[in-house]
């Protein structure tokens, strides 16, 4: 097997993990970076977020209020000196994106724009268009390309962290393109490999999103934190899943029942606001697990509209008019135009909840360090408890920048006088991946169809982990999951060919995600209380006695996952109510 | 509640593996889909009930990610934003044309991914500011005048659709020089000097025959033919300013 030495070798090139790398590179010229990732940096799930990223800039906002929205927002499970450092470093991490190109919106004075967005008290989302991810991804990827230090490997499928003496070294990758395995030793690695949200049906998350990145780091041993919170975007398109920025009310767009009621007023966001002039944080501003919640409610109470995609609302934009949508939702004209066949302009879309994002993720701390030496991680794969309970909109890619830049630096200070690696020891450690591989290959008896077992995966996770969860719900999620991994073991790889094997990737990536389905669905049944995005039918109401702390799941091979907790981090803010009533009190 | 109409779709799909084909040849699939769906959804539903052995790349489904370009009917097409609706009979996918196959509809992006690289595609700053002295104004006009070109999504339809390029594969091509032109006119970038040593030879904007082919076909509506005239008026500005005018620059 080939072995790759590098410094620092990073896993996956979305927004976090190439901001990781120019920091890195501009940092320190002499570096050599590597940036694996399976598929190529433009492709990265990055380019799928519309709405845009929060940081304070405009004169009437503070970093206390971006602190507020943000605790509140996640119902008091965020770490507050997480949020802290946060909030200071996303305005500067704005403006380097902005110094590199990217084409923020501007005011009619060049000034960047911002926009209103769910859950936030002030206007502090920088936007461009409603393509923000897409212009933030090839920002970072451009200008990455003029530093010699990264060398790219484009269409590397990562496999198995390398761990010896205690920290992590280096991982094995294949490439796609000759199915040739290959080992990366590395001082220190930097995951940031996004979310899971493919172990739903029914998601926003491009087929990529598998947690491959969570998934390995959770089986070398990093635990995996909060992964029972799970967000549901309020609204997706009801057949493709396709995401309907938050941006569609942010400009004013409203949600309407069967009866054109504007519900959102019956589920504590009211008192109604006046069509096409909408108010911080409340109605349709409310914060994405209390609108997505809302829906459950209608859809229990018959006031749902029965299509031919299933149950929906209305999301009614006509009032913006054809040139505001025009200049402010242009991809989400087209997606509604295309996919639906229905014209904003003209028409309310029939839109869903539909899964987003994972709260949780590998467990890191401020400085994106995760509890394995040497491993650090950020984006969406990670959980630094900065989004807690529930992720307000226009913080994850900002938070893409502000710990991927972070990660960066903490790998730089990790590096400095190591002890030199054992290459024997790493290299007993890849050939454990090359096992795994060849056991696939030369298995002629698998009896499990991969595209059976993540139908199966998938419609448990719809069916028992939703928007409310129950006791026996759970129970029967848990055991299901746990049956489909051992089952797994036994999965049939169709496809025997070295080049290019999507049947062997989609194989992998299904590992993935039964490890990560497996972490969401122990953490939900243990968490007996209803706080954010998980709400238990048969606890209502948040406990801060018992659960305000964080759920730890630890790898334990075939067996169920060991679980135990941590406290959370409060500084200044102590729990409260989260009040989404307006001015109106 | 009405259901979701479902249509019989006829795929003739091309196969190679270079491992074991000596060379290509088309695979016939039929497969039931959604009325609404696209050729993406037929591609998937083949690889998980009939085929797990069929390749190609796909991610966002909402025509962003720029990974399922392939030719449908002959056209580079993105095949998640190609409507089963507007086909009727076997309809003929194929790997993007003018690149090499790795497999099945998996083609080989190397040279544009180099291309791409040596048209410098990032802001060459005018003067450094540092990030405490704020944002650099840009107007929305400003902004304007390369936001269009900013929107590439790098799915290489365009090349596919090139004639030129597949006469000529040392053309540096529509995208990428698209990307210039928007640094280019880019009111932070002070790099167009440095770029016209690549664009404006006979690599560059010389070799586009102003055929068109690229603005049909591109799904993000970037419209490169423009780009590349824009590119050639002001390059043989320079070329008239260096040689024709009496002491004009260099």
């Amino acid at each position: 097997m080939d072995t790759i030495s590098t410094d620092v070798a990073i896993i996956g090139a979305g927004g976090a993990g190439l901001r990781a790398a120019i920091a890195l590179a501009e940092t320190d010229p002499t570096l050599r970076i590597a940036l694996i990732s399976k598929v190529y940096p433009m492709r990265s799930h990055t380019c799928a977020a519309e709405g845009g990223a929060a940081g304070v800039i405009k004169p009437d906002d503070s970093f206390d209020l971006h602190f507020d929205d943000t605790v509140g927002g996640g119902d008091w499970l965020s770490d507050q000196d997480c949020v802290e450092y946060f909030v200071h470093e996303a305005p500067k991490e704005l403006l380097q994106l902005e110094h590199w190109g990217c084409p923020w919106n501007r005011e009619a004075d060049g000034s960047v724009a911002v926009r209103p967005f769910g859950g936030m008290k002030k206007q502090r989302t920088w936007f461009a268009a409603d393509k923000s991810g897409f212009h933030i991804l090839h920002t970072l990827f451009q200008t990455s390309l003029q530093f010699p230090s990264i060398t790219r490997y484009d269409e590397y499928y990562a496999l198995d962290l390398l761990v010896d003496d205690g920290r992590c070294q280096g991982v094995t990758a294949m490439e796609m393109r000759s199915g040739q395995l290959r080992q990366f030793h590395a001082k220190a690695v930097i995951i940031a490999g996004g979310g899971a949200g493919r172990m739903f049906p029914f998601s926003t998350n491009g087929a990529i999103k598998t947690g491959d990145g969570m998934a390995m780091a959770y089986r070398a041993g990093a635990p995996l934190k909060d992964m029972e919170f799970v967000q549901y975007h309020p609204t997706g398109l009801p057949n493709t899943g396709s995401l309907l920025t938050e941006a569609c009310r942010g400009e004013g767009g409203i949600l309407v029942n069967k009866n054109g009621r504007r519900y959102l007023q019956d589920y504590g966001m009211g008192p109604e606001t006046p069509v096409g002039k909408p108010q911080l944080k409340t109605m349709e501003l409310g914060p994405r697990d209390r609108v997505s919640q809302a829906y459950w409610h209608e859809l229990q109470k018959g006031n749902t509209v029965p299509t031919q995609w299933g149950d929906c609302v209305l999301l009614d934009m006509r009032h913006l008019g054809e040139k505001k949508i025009n200049e402010r939702l242009p991809l989400v004209r087209e997606l509604c135009a295309s996919y639906l066949q229905v014209d904003i302009v003209k028409d309310p879309v029939p839109i869903r909840p539909v899964v987003h994002y994972m709260m949780g993720g590998i467990s890191t701390n401020t400085a994106a360090a995760t509890p394995l030496p040497g491993l650090f991680a950020a984006g969406e794969c990670a959980c630094v408890s900065l989004n807690g309970a529930n992720r307000l909109g226009s913080n994850s890619l900002i938070e893409l920048l502000v710990f991927g830049r972070r990660a960066a630096l903490s790998a730089i200070e990790h590096i400095q006088g190591l002890p030199a690696s054992n290459t024997a020891a790493l290299n007993a450690r890849a050939g454990e991946t090359q096992q795994r591989i060849d056991k696939l290959f030369s298995s002629t008896n698998g009896t499990e169809s991969m595209s059976g077992l993540r139908k199966e995966m998938m419609d448990t996770m719809e069916k028992n982990v939703g928007i409310y969860r129950t006791e026996d719900g759970l129970q029967e999620g848990v055991s299901k999951i746990h049956e489909l991994r051992q089952r797994y073991c036994d999965v049939k790889l169709t496809d025997k060919s070295n080049v290019f094997n999507t049947d062997l990737f989609q194989a992998l990536e299904l590992g993935s995600m039964l490890d990560c389905a497996e972490a969401v669905t122990v953490g939900a049944l243990a968490r007996k209380e209803s706080r954010g995005s998980h709400q238990r039918l048969d606890y209502v109401e948040r406990d801060d006695k018992k659960f305000l702390c964080h759920t730890m799941v630890h790898h334990q091979g075939l067996d169920v996952p060991r679980v135990d907790y941590l406290d959370v981090v409060i500084t200044k803010s102590p729990p409260g109510v989260r009040d989404y009533s307006g001015d109106h009190k | 509640m009405t259901q979701m109409k479902e249509r019989l779709v006829q795929l003739e799909v091309l196969r190679y593996n270079p491992d074991t084909d000596t060379e290509a040849h088309f695979q016939r699939y039929e497969v039931t889909c959604y009325e609404e769906g696209v050729v993406l959804d037929a591609l998937n539903k083949i690889k998980a009930d009939i085929d797990p052995t069929l390749n190609f790349r796909w991610s966002c489904h909402m025509a962003v990610c720029g990974s399922c370009g392939m030719m449908i009917n002959g056209e580079p097409k993105l095949s998640c934003h190609t409507f089963l609706r507007e086909y009727e009979g076997v309809i003929r996918v194929e790997p993007l044309t003018h690149f090499p196959i790795e497999r099945d509809l998996v083609t080989a992006p190397d040279d544009f991914m180099e291309k791409l690289k040596r048209v410098k595609p990032y802001i060459i700053p005018k003067e450094d500011k540092p990030i405490s002295e704020g944002e650099y104004k840009q107007t929305p006009a400003q902004l304007m005048k390369f936001r269009q070109y900013s929107m590439c999504i790098n799915c290489m339809l365009c090349y596919a659709a090139c004639p030129q390029y597949g006469l000529t594969p040392e053309f540096i091509g529509p995208a990428a020089l698209t990307m210039a032109h928007r640094y280019n006119q880019d009111s932070r970038d002070g790099g167009r000097k440095e770029r016209q040593e690549v664009v404006a030879t006979h690599e560059g904007v010389w070799e586009c025959t102003f055929v068109g082919a690229c603005s049909e076909v591109c799904p993000a509506h970037v419209d490169p033919a423009s780009a590349l005239q824009q590119m050639k008026i002001t390059s043989s500005i320079d070329w008239i300013v260096e040689h024709m005018i009496p002491g004009g620059k260099k």
